[in-house]
């Protein structure tokens, strides 16, 4: 490819300003008449729940859409910013939150597609090289060129997108939700090199939900809402409860109040379980532990390290390859979902458009799916359509689903409403074990803080709750118990007192 | 006939029945790597080879007639890139129309134009892509063994079946040592990797699949114009199946493919000199039998025998900006 024309950026211009950029996609307005300045040289944070408009603008940023109205300035220099091309021409790089990455490639593979000088890759494999040699030393960066990446860590791929964006030369680094897919430990190492980036000159960019990670790494942040750019403050001089009522546009709690549990006897036990995938690699190994009535036990650990296959398992989706699984000291194997679920079992899956929910359906169709044969909804081989819609507007009432509308198709609720959808299927069952896969996933602040109230309460009324998440701060806030799995394993349990390292070490399958 | 001459009779053959096969599928390669899956490559192949024989005829050139093959044949790829790449359909289905209106066009035009049923007309040796003679071919004869093979086997070619050969290094250099074909990888793994990297992701599958149309060009005109003398309906037989068959069980690999379409022409060579012959033991056996072998081995090679074959991931799917 030709190399990028550089402009000399103005030394005091803002490294970036947005100046009335408007965006809409049908009804939808996405982006309303935003501003927003980032100083060169600092780590400047962009929060919002999903929906809020972030990737939106950042996708403006970076070329992929084209603002209705509006002006980038880069350098004190308005630009057009036409394309992906233009956006790395004028030093603008991206780091987006599913990597962007080929997977059966090399890493000097993947950071040369698109800047290979020259078209034949013999010269430019020596060049990227060298070339990588010196960020990485540069930056911290180390990764191995000639690794596949498919082979590499999350973490580490994570370093491959960075050094991609600086090959070719970014002076500004946007990173769209970059440590959802990393064990704290890995987060820690992002933000040390993003503190490295920052002091050698670059600005960083970070799209985030996460407060905390606002507050730990960066000097300002900008808050959006419903598509609004409502403020933007010193990061000294704010609070996580302002950045959060900013965010919800009310006051929010972000601890979950709950007592101390009042445990009693054993619900669900499992019995030295062992779960195999599809390919017969071994998911889950000979994993035991019980669940008591009246208390939430949480499951934590790295996506991929077994959690889903337990799930599964105790959802009867899956056959165990060995071990037992027991619903008040009698053993399930052998049952199917349905006959589970008659013997009081509730089940929240981790992917709710995958496995909880048909997104084409309308809502009061799914608020009974799976339960379309209990007696109350049926009317000899009949289902009695009044009857459920009746039930389900019943549920979205309790459960404040909005809109609040039974015959609206599911998929066009956001994702909070989705996920109260099947919370108010599952729990109003009233089951005696309520096991739950990843409840606030994609949930915004506003609806999270419902859902954990709700599972509290249930715990609160005698249920044994099992919560799995990969959110450490979700676990922490909610379980009585934590315990912790690694590759399959269980590989400890703690108090949810315990400090975040600990945990996390053992996440990362070091310590306890 | 002793058994060494039988052999390499078995073997020239071989080559005669692979070539077909090896272009369709090096076709195959570039189109699929770049993640369109190409079932069309049976009716592109039928196209040009119907091109290739109707203009041999007409104007007497055989190269005026490869250039109307390839003509054809990338045209045909043009509109199965404009129907799973610009239009975003199915790219199976796009493929299967191709190879329907390939067998009926080509019958249905053949027949209004030369009045034989389908066929063009014989053509003379001027026309067609000639055995070469490879240098000191007829002197190496007598020497025992490796001058016979030479002059047997390596020489007496035509020029298209040397280019095939050719053309397995050279794709494996394009894939692996250029830049287009480190994009064309790329695009066939992860579009949105390729789209965000600032490279046009339409502008190169569709070069990919001119690539692929380039390649069927060249596999119908050598069925018309070297291998036969004119077009006979239904001249391809299921070679862009089988050519598919083998870019599969080479795992979508250049230089795996050759020798996955040298097994398949040597099965058919196998087959056809076996026909008619008794086999000890057994005797004679139906000519329908050999004849099938081929394709029973396919199900069989396909069905286990070659590992898991990891097409390429963003294969048959059309890329679509997220969000």
């Amino acid at each position: 490819m030709n190399a990028p024309v550089r402009t000399v950026p103005d030394a005091d211009a803002p490294a970036i300003e947005l100046v009335g950029i408007d965006k809409s996609f049908g009804p939808v307005h996405a982006n309303k008449d935003i501003h927003l300045t980032v100083r060169r040289g600092t780590i400047h944070g962009v929060i919002g729940e999903n929906g809020a408009g972030k990737s939106t603008l950042m996708s403006i940023l970076y070329g992929f859409y084209q603002a209705d109205r509006g002006e980038i300035r880069v350098g004190g220099r308005p630009i057009v910013i036409k394309d992906s091309q233009a956006a790395i021409a004028a030093g603008i790089g991206m780091v987006h939150q599913h990597f962007m990455l080929v997977e059966n490639f090399t890493v000097l593979e993947n950071v040369m597609l698109g800047a290979e000088g020259g078209a034949f890759l013999k010269t430019g494999i020596a060049k990227a090289r060298a070339e990588l040699k010196r960020l990485e030393t540069e930056y911290a960066l180390d990764v191995d060129p000639d690794a596949v990446i498919e082979t590499l860590p999350v973490g580490r791929q994570q370093r491959v997108e960075i050094l991609k964006a600086l090959y070719r030369g970014a002076d500004i680094l946007i990173l769209d939700e970059p440590t959802g897919v990393l064990t704290p430990a890995e987060a820690d190492h992002l933000f040390r090199i993003l503190r490295v980036l920052r002091d050698q000159g670059k600005t960083v960019i970070l799209i985030t939900h996460k407060l905390r990670e606002i507050m730990a790494i960066t000097d300002a942040v900008s808050v959006m809402r419903r598509g609004e750019m409502v403020a933007t403050r010193t990061t000294a001089e704010t609070t996580v409860e302002e950045l959060a009522e900013l965010m919800v546009g009310r006051r929010v709690l972000l601890k979950v109040d709950k007592g101390p549990a009042k445990p009693g006897p054993v619900a669900l036990s499992v019995r030295n379980l062992t779960v195999r995938d599809h390919r017969g690699v071994t998911m889950v190994d000979d994993v035991s532990f019980d669940v008591r009535a009246g208390e939430i036990v949480g499951i934590a650990g790295v996506a991929g390290n077994g959690q889903s296959e337990l799930l599964e398992a105790l959802a009867g989706i899956r056959k165990p390859a060995s071990g037992d699984i027991l619903i008040e000291g009698k053993s399930t194997l052998g049952a199917d979902p349905a006959m589970l679920r008659r013997r009081g079992l509730a089940h929240v899956p981790e992917d709710r458009h995958h496995m909880g929910l048909v997104l084409k359906f309308e809502e009061y169709e799914n608020s009974i799916l799976g339960y379309h044969d209990d007696p109350r909804f049926v009317r000899g081989p009949f289902l009695d359509i009044e009857a459920i819609r009746a039930d389900a507007r019943d549920k979205i009432a309790k459960y404040d689903i909005r809109p609040p509308n039974p015959r609206l198709k599911t998929a066009n609720f956001s994702g909070g409403n989705q996920q109260k959808i099947v919370l108010a299927r599952e729990i109003e069952r009233d089951p005696t074990v309520l096991i739950i896969g990843q409840p606030t996933r994609g949930v915004d602040i506003g609806a999270i803080e419902f859902i954990h109230r709700r599972i509290v309460e249930m715990r609160d009324a005698g249920k044994a709750i099992l919560l799995v998440s990969v959110e450490l701060d979700e676990i922490r806030a909610l379980a009585d118990r934590v315990i912790v799995m690694f590759a399959g394993r269980v590989v400890g349990e703690k108090t949810p007192e315990a400090s975040e390292q600990t945990l996390g070490l053992m996440m990362a399958g070091i310590g306890p | 006939m002793d058994l060494f001459t039988t052999a390499v009779l078995v073997l020239d053959s071989t080559i005669r029945l692979t070539i077909p096969l090896l272009f369709a599928a090096l076709a195959g390669l570039y189109s699929e790597r770049a993640g369109v899956f190409d079932i069309g490559l049976e009716g592109k192949m039928l196209a040009g080879a119907f091109a290739a024989g109707s203009i041999a005829i007409v104007t007497g050139s055989p190269w005026l007639a490869l250039a109307g093959s390839i003509l054809i044949a990338v045209l045909l790829s043009l509109v199965h890139g404009f129907a799973s790449i610009t239009a975003k359909g199915n790219q199976i289905v796009s493929g299967v129309a191709i190879n329907f209106v390939a067998a009926g066009l080509t019958v249905l035009l053949g027949q209004n134009w030369f009045s034989q049923g389908g066929r063009t007309p014989q053509l003379p040796n001027t026309a067609r892509f000639n055995p070469i003679e490879l240098p000191g071919a007829a002197a190496a004869r007598d020497v025992p063994v490796v001058g016979y093979l030479y002059a047997e086997l390596i020489s007496g070619h035509s020029i298209l079946t040397y280019l095939a050969f050719i053309a397995v290094p050279f794709s494996w250099w394009a894939l692996y040592r250029t830049r287009f074909g480190l994009r064309l990888r790329a695009v066939g793994e992860n579009p949105a990797a390729v789209d965000t990297a600032g490279i046009s992701v339409s502008w190169l599958r569709y070069r990919a699949v001119i690539c692929a149309g380039i390649f069927c060009g060249l596999s119908g005109a050598y069925l018309a114009i070297a291998q036969s003398a004119g077009f006979i309906k239904d001249m391809t037989a299921g070679k862009g199946y089988i050519a598919l068959a083998a870019l599969i069980f080479a795992k979508w690999k250049p230089v795996p493919v050759m020798f996955a379409c040298l097994l398949f022409g040597f099965l058919d060579a196998v087959a056809i000199r076996l026909q008619g012959t008794p086999v000890p033991l057994v005797g004679e056996v139906p000519v329908q039998i050999f004849q099938a072998l081929p394709y029973i081995l396919t199900c069989i090679l396909l069905a286990g025998f070659i590992g898991t074959a990891i097409p390429p991931k963003a294969g048959g799917v059309p890329y679509t900006k997220e969000r």
